[in-house]
């Protein structure tokens, strides 16, 4: 799997990312470099083998629908970079 | 006699007996640290005056017999900085978590302080915990207390070189791939990364959720245990949590390995191993086997494929448990922006170093349309195999021994600029994340260079107390030993 | 022009009755001020880790077994990744590989024709926060209130031909899910919504055309104003040998027009993988035994109940039924005074005249069956007349007050005492010789105004019969 500039420039919007051009060369170079070292699980034949996402073989873990949290807006909102009315503020958001 | 060289539990004992008060030891660690870290860079947060005052309160409880049950009431402990510590900051040693100060403790810091822990600190480590050289923090690397020049491994680099430099009588690190057990390695310290699920991950910023598992780093076996055996627990607020049968780790610190028996995977001692540390993990085996248990070399298979299957595995997890730092909700913002994408990308790009971002890439990549099957879904079925392949083994074994790491301790700066490199010296550890295992790593030698070499010893899950029982009887053979540096208690 | 047919499907959002969110402990309460129903949890801090809330599965397969689906005994939950304010983790957490479940039906009518439409799946997830536009500032403020409020999306099969079809699924939907006490399906408040997935074909045609996909509708009716609306552009676009673009277009109530919402700048890639951090769910066979038996009766088997146990005209059984409070509300009511017309009665007349004129839904009533139960009881003991009963039952309607207490204090009860009212009536004959001369030369209608003076004195609280036969008696002496 070729990594080109245009996969660099996908996967940097993905996780919106504002690369330099420098920085896209480098990326551009060590995912090839990671992602055909990864290639090498294609030696490997896994027909049938059932993906595993948990390791251990648990399920149903649940609670009871009970409120047990009370209002905490000061400590929700400290962290904030900026805050307006009781919320978290950001740039206008475009409907 | 300098308490700060002393192990955990014994400074515990010395508390409870009233031969040192819990500010004695505070003060001690305080100094050391203020006498030290400005050469090692292992802390990223001193908490002096919270260390002081919470110092007092653990005083009055001891002293009240509250904490009778309690071997580590008033010996203080530093925490890896992705642990969350309330209304402390708490950075990932990112610079997009530079002012985060956690509204809640984590987990394991209410287990620790309900036994009488106090917090000393927060320790460095690789941004996000993603490498294994503690060089890409925000806060500027951590040196080996071996060798200065050397790095400290990573990611609970800044934990393990506390221990090791005195800085710290134990540390709470996690490891993903490895980053408690290889930097244990690199500073000659022991660590534990336990069975997945013993310990709760709330509270622990997650770099790859299904990987994850904070673990104790101490100078040897029994404070590891005993640190364990204070935050392994069934916690409701973990959905991975598991409820084990037995936490009496403490009980398993037996010096008898009689009929054990060990296995070491071939594929542990190929191609690109040190081999002084391959001579020194061997004679380890010959030891335990000489302590009565029975070692066998056997083939296992799919070690090659651990690393790309991690790779993907983590990187995938990553890049969608990072999204959260945006900008909007806390950390670091860009000041400089003119709408929300702004905020985003420019927030991002500004407060992510190259690593972290290269691994949220790969992560996007393998999870992206056309590509998901290709990669993450045979990644899983790697997994699946590699977990196959440990289960079949422990059918025979009750410990998987080899190396932590291939070498010793890396220059600084060696790996940096090619990270597949890297990755590679994760061969030995990853599998053990991906399996979901016990594994501990304890000094067996040093090396020419004078560097700790590290064994590591894999068990079944939840099997700790016989991987303790087995690291503890091989401890038993050895001395600890203590890097120049504090050796004389002199320097710095 | 060219023959045309519409073809639409629905994806359903239902926020869940449950208390509490979907992954935290934090209330689902609507409203509040900001940011004050959130914990670190749901506000996506970094280490917090979801736990799921057990009654959400117990919800979703009470829906998924009333729409006749296919369980997933073995189900999982996936993590949407995408960057949005409202979306505090920049992932949400929903079921994309393992919905818990498929292959569902509703069995619909629309002018008595019958029809099935098909449900493709039912799936768990946690809905975003609320974004509040600052005008003056022009800024966004983000509430996460509402995040991680637990919603089942269901998903409907294209099987809507027509906006009648669509209204009637979706009242259907609404009415089960109500009946079943999964939600309360208020689309002012947001509990219920649906977007459409709509595209027009040439009739005869097999293949189906482009789709688009709307948002933001708030009422039944802009449903169908909406579906009118975009069936239009899009047949108007073929017809001038244009396209139609797959994209997701907003609908403006107001204008009566649906626009196309700005594309996402990036491409929608949402990288769904398992969440690591939640366990699967497995349902056993027992499990689904129990969640079976405990389904509470459902629209249809009520109204046949209602017309064979109660003898209920069908008609009042179908309006009793179309809400499920009206029916709780006629049931309990019933329970307590074993009097089914008069409480039909009181349901079918007053209170939907009252729920009319107060631009109100059955839901939002607040009345207790308790004080309608005592109000019936009075008019039957004899106590008030009807006049006065309808009063009261305002005050009911509006305060919820005690109707005994509430006569009791304004003096509203029927005078009882014979001698008050016959001495009373003997005033108002004495009063009026013209009209008691005319009853006597033959005019009977003229005991209807006696009859009305006498209840004029008495304020009203007088039984009516009783005054015609006191009158009756002095009259004919």
């Amino acid at each position: 799997m070729a990594i080109t500039d245009a996969t660099i420039e996908y996967v940097a919007a993905l996780a919106k990312l504002d690369l330099t051009d420098e920085e896209k060369e480098r990326a551009k170079v060590d995912l090839g470099n990671i992602i055909g070292y990864v290639d090498t699980m294609n030696r490997l034949d896994t027909t049938g083998i059932e993906p595993m996402s948990h390791v251990f073989a648990y399920n149903n873990v649940f609670r009871e629908d009970v409120v047990t949290n009370g209002p905490d807006r000061e400590n929700i909102l400290a962290n904030a970079p900026e805050e307006k009315d009781g919320g978290f503020k950001v740039p206008r958001t475009v409907e | 006699m300098d308490i700060t060289s002393l192990s955990a539990l014994e400074l515990g004992k010395k508390i409870k007996a009233g031969e040192v008060t819990v500010e004695e030891a505070v003060r001690a660690q305080l100094d050391k640290i203020k006498a030290r870290d400005s050469v090692y860079n292992c802390y990223v947060t001193v908490m002096e005056e919270e260390a002081l005052k919470r110092a007092a309160i653990v005083q009055k409880k001891i002293d009240a017999g509250e904490l009778d049950d309690s071997p580590l009431a008033g010996v203080p402990v530093a925490i890896k900085d992705n642990i969350c510590t309330k209304g402390v900051l708490t950075s990932c040693s990112s610079k997009i978590m530079s002012n985060f100060l956690p509204p809640y403790d984590a987990t394991v810091i209410e287990r620790l302080e309900a036994a009488g822990a106090v917090v000393i600190g927060k320790v460095n480590m690789d941004e996000f915990a993603m490498g294994s050289t503690t060089e890409t923090s925000y806060y500027g690397p951590t040196k080996n207390p071996w060798d200065t020049d050397r790095v400290p491994g990573g990611s609970s680099g800044g934990a393990a070189a506390a221990v090791a430099a005195e800085e710290a009588w134990y540390a709470l690190g996690s490891d993903t791939g490895g980053s408690i057990r290889q930097p244990s390695s690199f500073c000659g310290v022991t660590g534990i990364k336990p069975t997945y699920g013993s310990v709760s991950r709330y509270g622990l910023i997650a770099y790859a959720s299904s990987l994850d598992q904070i673990g104790p780093i101490a100078r040897n076996v029994s404070d590891c245990a005993a640190v364990l055996e204070t935050i392994a627990a069934y916690d409701a607020k973990d959905s991975t949590s598991v409820q084990m049968e037995d936490y009496h780790f403490t009980e398993a610190l037996v010096d008898d390995v009689k009929g054990l028996r060990i296995g070491i995977p071939k594929g542990y001692l190929g191609e690109g191993l040190d081999p002084e540390v391959k001579e020194a993990v061997l004679a380890a085996a010959k030891t335990l086997e000489a302590k009565g248990a029975s070692v066998e070399m056997f083939d296992m298979d799919m070690v090659d494929y651990a690393i790309p299957a991690y790779y993907v595995i983590a990187s995938a997890e990553a890049s969608s448990n990072l999204s959260r730092f945006d900008g909007v909700k806390y950390g670091y913002r860009t000041p400089d922006f003119e709408d929300l994408q702004d905020v985003y990308k420019k927030t991002r790009d500004e407060g992510f170093g190259m690593e972290v971002k290269r691994r949220m890439m790969i992560g996007a990549f393998v999870l992206s349309s056309g590509y998901y099957d290709a990669y993450y879904i045979k990644a899983l079925q790697v997994k699946a195999l590699i977990k196959k392949g440990f289960d079949e083994a422990f059918e025979k074994y009750d410990i998987i021994l080899g190396p932590t790491a291939p070498t010793t301790a890396l220059k600084m700066g060696e790996n940096l600029s090619d990270p597949l490199k890297m990755y590679l010296g994760d061969i030995y550890t990853v599998s053990v994340n991906l399996a979901g295992l016990p594994g501990i790593s304890l000094p067996c030698g040093i090396d020419s260079q004078g560097l700790p070499i590290g064994v590591q010893m894999i068990g079944q899950a939840f099997s700790e107390k016989i991987l303790i029982r087995a690291a503890y009887a091989f401890e038993q053979t050895r001395n600890y030993e203590r890097p120049a540096c504090v050796k004389g208690g002199e320097q710095a | 022009m060219r023959e045309y047919e519409t073809v639409i499907g629905l994806e359903v959002h239902c926020e869940l009755a449950t208390k509490t969110k979907i992954f935290c402990g934090c209330t689902t309460e609507f409203g509040g001020e900001p940011n004050t129903h959130v914990c670190p949890v749901c506000a996506g801090m970094p280490g917090t880790l979801p736990v799921l809330n057990k009654q959400v599965v117990e919800y979703a397969l009470a829906a998924g077994i009333a729409l006749n689906c296919d369980i997933t005994q073995h189900c999982k939950f996936d993590r949407k990744n995408y960057f949005y304010p409202d979306l505090p983790k920049a992932y949400q957490i929903s079921q994309l590989y393992l919905p818990i479940c498929r292959n569902g039906h509703v069995d619909i009518e629309v002018d008595g024709v019958k029809k099935s439409v098909g449900i493709h799946e039912i799936h768990m997830e946690e809905d975003a926060g609320k974004l509040i536009h600052d005008e003056w500032e022009d800024c966004t403020i983000v509430d996460y209130n509402r995040c991680g409020v637990p919603l089942i999306e269901i998903v409907s099969e294209p099987d809507m031909r027509s906006a009648d079809e669509v209204i009637a699924y979706l009242e259907k939907l609404r009415l089960i899910l109500q009946y079943l006490g999964v939600s309360d399906c208020k689309m002012q408040e947001g509990s219920l919504r649906a977007d459409i997935n709509l595209s027009v074909r040439e009739v005869g045609s097999e293949k189906l055309g482009t789709r688009t996909e709307m948002k933001n509708m708030n009422s039944f009716k802009a449903i169908a104003r909406a579906i009118e609306g975009e069936k239009n552009r899009q047949i108007e676009l073929l017809e001038d040998g244009k396209a139609v673009i797959q994209e997701t277009r907003r609908w403006d109530d107001n204008k009566c027009a649906s626009y196309a919402m700005r594309s996402k700048e990036d491409a929608q890639d949402y990288r769904y993988f398992p969440d690591p951090d939640l366990p699967p769910v497995s349902i056993s066979d027992a499990w689904l035994v129990r969640v079976r038996a405990a389904q509470p009766e459902l629209r249809d088997e009520k109204c046949t109940r209602y017309v064979t146990e109660y003898e209920l005209p069908e008609y009042d059984a179908q309006i009793l039924t179309a809400s499920k409070k009206l029916a709780d509300i006629f049931e309990t009511t019933v329970a307590i005074c074993h009097k089914p017309k008069e409480v039909s009665n009181w349901l079918m007349v007053e209170t939907m005249r009252l729920l009319k004129v107060n631009e109100m839904d059955p839901e939002d009533l607040k009345f207790s069956p308790e004080n309608l139960a005592k109000l019936i009881g009075l008019v039957d003991g004899g106590a008030i007349n009807r006049p006065v009963a309808k009063e009261v039952f305002e005050k009911i309607f509006t305060d919820n007050i005690d109707p005994e207490i509430y006569v009791e204090e304004n003096g509203l009860k029927i005078e009882a005492d014979d001698g008050v009212l016959r001495s009373t009536i003997e005033g108002i004959v004495a009063a009026n010789p013209q009209s008691v001369a005319d009853y006597r030369a033959g005019k009977k209608k003229a005991i209807g105004f006696l009859v009305g003076q006498t209840m004029k004195a008495m304020k009203g609280k007088a039984d009516p019969g009783m005054v015609n036969k006191i009158l009756a008696e002095i009259l004919n002496q």
